[in-house]
């Protein structure tokens, strides 16, 4: 049994700010990450993000996950990373097992933060489940870590953020985008990335579905159509579009299953993509001593991720004891940064579902 | 091949080549590549058939999540392709059935 004062569960924008900041406080941290590096899902994004020069605006996310995990060195407190290291419970004693490199350990940390991020949504149609119908995840994870062509010709599922960013890296990759449909009547993500696409020519239907998917062993062609008021498919709309790949991006859910495990109360919230640990203002879960940060809070950005890990750093590192510096006005400004992140027509679904949460109400 | 070769932001270095065999066949891969990557720049995207249904199967997240790219990587099977990194000599085989333990 390892005695151990911080536990953080997932190195990605989350766990490596929560790291940061308890680390800073003086709490010596242990950082499991199930993956073979840090970064989470920074490591695949190529574009520049949008938001405040705190969370490194107008920088390549590929870049943030560098500067994040390079941050973590020469701190009072010391931050031990093990990659390759899978989280397998968390028992009511307090005890949590990991398979660390094939070995299993088990680790009595006196606070947990939990930064597991989310898992990719998926949409039911006939032929859903050829290979070559992806997940947008899966395809950055092929064309952006390994310098793969996950295809030669894409269906992309969904007009929210990721569906127009991973559109423009797939015709970066050279991929030919055949169309950007979503069953919304308007486009779901920012209109600056709608408009580098359609500028290309990339045509973008809104109210447009995919019907099935076609091919015998693996995905040879996509039909798509329009839907009515009622979301019905118009029957003479069908179209069929020759292409070897149908990329889904439809949204995101929390990767919670530790935490429901462990009895964490959990409530279904729409807004933030499905089933939710609920969480005091100071990211504690309703177990004691367990916190959580990022996608797995409710599905959000990088940027306020990153904010919330800080957030959950602090308090569980002031909960050990550990109050170095200035804790309490470093909380404050967290949570006045996730005020301004959370602002404006961008936020609106995020301040919908934190309300129905009981958060920040 | 699937490679890309120019990008207007990455670039790809050069990385060493790695010989493992695809149900039977022998292939290349590159280090740092996970099976399913080094399979699916070969033109491999087939990883195995459902159990009863018999429908081919891919990956679909390719962080290890989904479980819907399990294949038989030197006799044991269920293993999750998209995370299992590359190694020289592998013997990876398309699974077609639940699997039995060595």
């Amino acid at each position: 049994m390892n005695q151990v004062p911080l536990l953080i569960i997932g190195a990605g924008p989350a766990g490596l700010s929560a790291a940061y900041r308890a680390a800073e406080a003086g709490a010596d941290v242990l950082l499991l990450e199930r993956s073979g590096k840090a970064g989470g899902q920074l490591v695949k994004q190529t574009h520049k993000f949008f938001g405040s020069e705190k969370q490194f605006a107008s920088t390549r996310g590929i870049h943030i996950a560098d500067r994040l995990t390079s941050r973590l060195e020469q701190l009072p407190g010391r931050v031990t990373l093990l990659t390759d290291a899978t989280v397998l419970g968390i028992y009511e004693d307090g005890v949590v097992t990991a398979d660390i490199s094939g070995t299993v350990q088990k680790f009595r940390p006196s606070a947990v933060i939990v930064a597991t991020g989310a898992y990719e949504k998926t949409l039911a149609f006939p032929g859903n489940d050829l290979p070559g119908v992806y997940g947008a995840g899966a395809v950055q994870t092929l064309m952006n870590e390994y310098g793969i062509l996950p295809g030669r010709r894409v269906l992309m599922v969904g007009a929210g953020n990721i569906g127009l960013i991973v559109s423009y890296q797939l015709m970066q990759a050279g991929v030919h985008v055949a169309a950007v449909i979503d069953a919304a009547d308007r486009i779901g993500g920012y209109l600056v990335h709608a408009s580098k696409i359609a500028r290309a020519g990339v045509p973008l239907l809104m109210r447009h579905t995919v019907v099935a998917a076609g091919g015998s062993e693996e995905v040879e062609r996509a039909v798509i159509a329009e839907i009515d008021e009622q979301w019905q498919v118009k029957p003479d709309t069908k179209r069929t579009l020759d292409v070897d790949l149908i990329c889904v991006a439809v949204g995101l859910s929390p990767l919670a299953d530790l935490l429901y495990q462990a009895g964490a109360v959990s409530r279904y919230i729409a807004p933030l993509g499905g089933h939710v640990p609920l969480r005091d203002a100071s990211m504690m879960t309703t177990l004691d001593g367990v916190y959580l940060a990022g996608d797995v809070a409710g599905i959000e950005e990088a940027s306020s991720a990153m904010v919330e890990g800080e957030l959950a750093g602090l308090a569980a590192a002031r909960r050990l004891g550990f109050e170095g510096g200035d804790t309490s006005g470093l909380i404050s400004a967290c949570l006045a940064e996730l005020r301004q992140l959370r602002a404006g027509p961008a936020g609106g679904k995020i301040r919908t579902g934190l309300a129905l949460a009981g958060v920040y109400a | 091949m699937n490679r890309i070769e120019n990008h207007p932001i990455l670039t790809f270095p050069e990385r060493k080549e790695i010989a493992f065999r695809f149900n039977g066949t022998d292939m290349i891969g590159r280090e740092g590549d996970t099976i399913a990557a080094a399979l699916h720049a070969s033109g491999v995207k087939v990883l195995g058939h459902h159990f009863k249904s018999h429908r081919p199967r891919g990956f679909y997240c390719a962080i290890g999540n989904c479980s819907s790219c399990l294949m038989v990587v030197n006799g044991v099977p269920n293993v999750r392709v998209c995370v299992e990194r590359l190694e020289e000599g592998m013997d990876v085989r398309q699974q077609d059935d639940k699997g039995v333990l060595p």
